[in-house]
């Protein structure tokens, strides 16, 4: 009885230990950024992980009245069909034109990657399903901050729609200019992460990226894409190349 | 330690207040050390049993986790203030309140960058509903703009800024060194105290310093300015400013009244700690600079 019961125990132990070194495992494994060796992207990512560890899900960012709208600029990329933008990209540009002639109605956004039903959704689409609108701040990594109303449908209802495979972890966004970045599935499933179509009442501007950009709120501005075209999900961190924000040396997680 | 009264030599320093009985004052110890120039160099040191000096001797200099971590707080200081001036470079506007940008009004300018009052801007789609008060622009200007390094760098320093002082504060309450050298004594802090220390220092009667504690009373004052005001100010209004950790933690921006007023009091409080440094690096030098170096680097002061 006393043997049964010692060996009981061991392998309760070992199958625990297994277990545990399973879900260590597991966390070591979880693709990070790449750091390419550099001191400052260690830094970033070292902010990622505490922030992730430390700070709760789902809080939502601040949200406003109606009367605190204030005056916003737009920068970067304002004009995808523009050559003289600095992040021009030939073929998107192209595209966008062309798109853009046409009111839009021909535009759509195409669903792929780690998802059971990849497909493509047009902004009627998208209008279908439940709308939300947010008055939140836009913070900017160069100092100022915007007030702006932003109406779309949430990310997760689309994302849930196309079906989230398992080892998803990742969301990348494709532009028409040469922008691709992306988030993890924290802020990717977070409420107030928005496909938007509306600002302030009415379609979203050129300017602010129409037909459709990103909301990420718990971020700094540049990670709230614009002039949509592709969403991507990943199991692995997609480091989209010389032209993308982490080699062009900005980090890639600015929750900061 | 500063003292212009006339009786003790210049640099002794009289038994302070409340400790003016005769144990107390038998527990000074006066110690001629040296003669350097004209100038007397003299080390005082109090070796009073209740106090527990860190080391036997007059002038002990600094013990080694406050010297490791000075420098790595000097360091992270010096790299924060250079990052943090090339991230204000991008936008030298400062507001107040929960926003602003360059179609608000400014509470400073600062002529600091090519992106000072540049003006480079179109009338964009409007965003806004006709009649509507705000407005909305393109940028068409080309700012400078180094923030992708900068403030990365600055959130690197950050870390090591926060990490090593939560290790020298916990180090400081349980070796007793804040308490017994930087916080003022009981009764030491007085308007009479700090106007003759202030009337010293104007004055530039500046004694060789015995490089360590005891610390004069201005110069526990400015300290405890730095290590209790200054640098959790500047971490705190640093944290007022991130998207994320306001979204968990409102009262964060709420307590400085909203993030751009966070930013503003952010660079204030890095004026004043820069004002700091300068005022510190002229004091270490005026009194005797090689000495105080060895003091912080070596630990022994001679």
């Amino acid at each position: 009885m006393k043997t049964e019961h010692v060996i009981t125990s061991r392998r309760t132990l070992i199958t625990g230990l297994a277990a545990t070194g399973g879900v260590l495992l597991a966390g070591c494994s979880e693709s990070q950024p790449p750091t390419y060796g550099n001191v400052l992207r260690m830094a970033d990512n070292l902010t990622y992980r505490a922030q992730r560890l430390l700070l709760p899900r789902n809080t939502l960012a601040k949200e406003y009245a109606r009367r605190d709208i204030t005056s916003i600029l737009a920068i970067g990329t304002t004009n995808p069909g523009d050559p003289h933008e600095d992040l021009y990209d030939a073929a998107g540009g192209a595209a966008y034109e062309r798109l853009r002639s046409g009111a839009f109605a021909d535009w759509r956004l195409t669903i792929d990657g780690s998802v059971a039903r990849p497909g493509s959704y047009s902004l009627n689409d998208l209008k279908r399903f439940p709308v939300r609108t947010q008055i939140t701040k836009h913070t900017c990594e160069e100092g100022w901050s915007a007030i702006a109303e932003w109406t779309g449908v949430p990310l997760r209802r689309v994302l849930e729609a196309a079906g989230i495979r398992p080892g998803a972890r990742f969301v990348n966004f494709y532009a028409f200019d040469a922008t691709v970045d992306s988030i993890d599935m924290s802020d990717a499933l977070h409420p107030q992460t928005l496909l938007a179509y509306g600002m302030n009442g009415r379609d979203l501007p050129i300017a602010h990226g129409a037909p459709l950009r990103l909301r990420v709120e718990r971020q700094l501005g540049y990670k709230s894409v614009k002039f949509l075209h592709r969403i991507q999900v990943t199991d692995e961190f997609y480091d989209p190349g010389k032209l993308g924000p982490l080699q062009q040396g900005w980090a890639w997680y600015v929750g900061i | 330690m500063w003292s212009s009264q006339g009786d003790l030599p210049q640099g002794l320093e009289r038994p302070r207040a409340g400790e003016s009985n005769a144990d107390a004052a038998s527990e000074l110890d006066f110690r001629l050390a040296s003669k350097k120039g004209d100038r007397r160099v003299v080390e005082v040191s109090v070796s009073s049993q209740k106090l527990a000096p860190t080391s036997a001797g007059a002038g002990a200099g600094h013990a080694r986790w406050i010297r490791v971590t000075h420098w790595i707080i000097a360091a992270s200081v010096l790299t924060l203030a250079v990052s943090g001036f090339t991230i204000l470079m991008a936008h030298p506007r400062l507001y107040w309140g929960a926003v602003g940008n360059d179609l608000t009004p400014a509470l400073i300018e600062l002529p600091i960058s090519r992106n000072y009052r540049h003006g480079g801007w179109k009338v964009g789609t409007p965003s806004f509903p006709a009649g509507a008060p705000a407005a909305s622009v393109i940028r068409t200007y080309d700012i400078l703009n180094e923030n992708s390094w900068a403030r990365s760098l600055h959130f690197l320093a950050a870390w090591f800024l926060v990490v090593t002082g939560l290790t020298y504060l916990a180090a400081g309450i349980t070796s007793g060194h804040l308490r017994r050298d930087l916080l003022p004594r009981h009764g030491e802090l007085s308007a009479r105290g700090l106007r003759d220390d202030l009337s010293a220092h104007f004055g530039l009667h500046v004694p060789a310093a015995p490089g360590g504690p005891p610390y004069g009373l201005l110069q526990k004052c400015s300290y405890c300015g730095v290590v209790f005001l200054g640098l959790p100010l500047m971490v705190l209004t640093g944290l007022a400013m991130s998207p994320a950790i306001t979204a968990a933690y409102p009262f964060l921006s709420g307590m400085f009244g909203g993030t751009q007023s966070a930013r503003t009091i952010h660079f204030c409080v890095f004026v004043a700690l820069i004002l700091f440094v300068i005022i510190h690096l002229a004091m270490v030098s005026l009194s005797g600079f090689k000495r105080q170096m060895r003091a912080m680097t070596l630990g022994k002061p001679t």
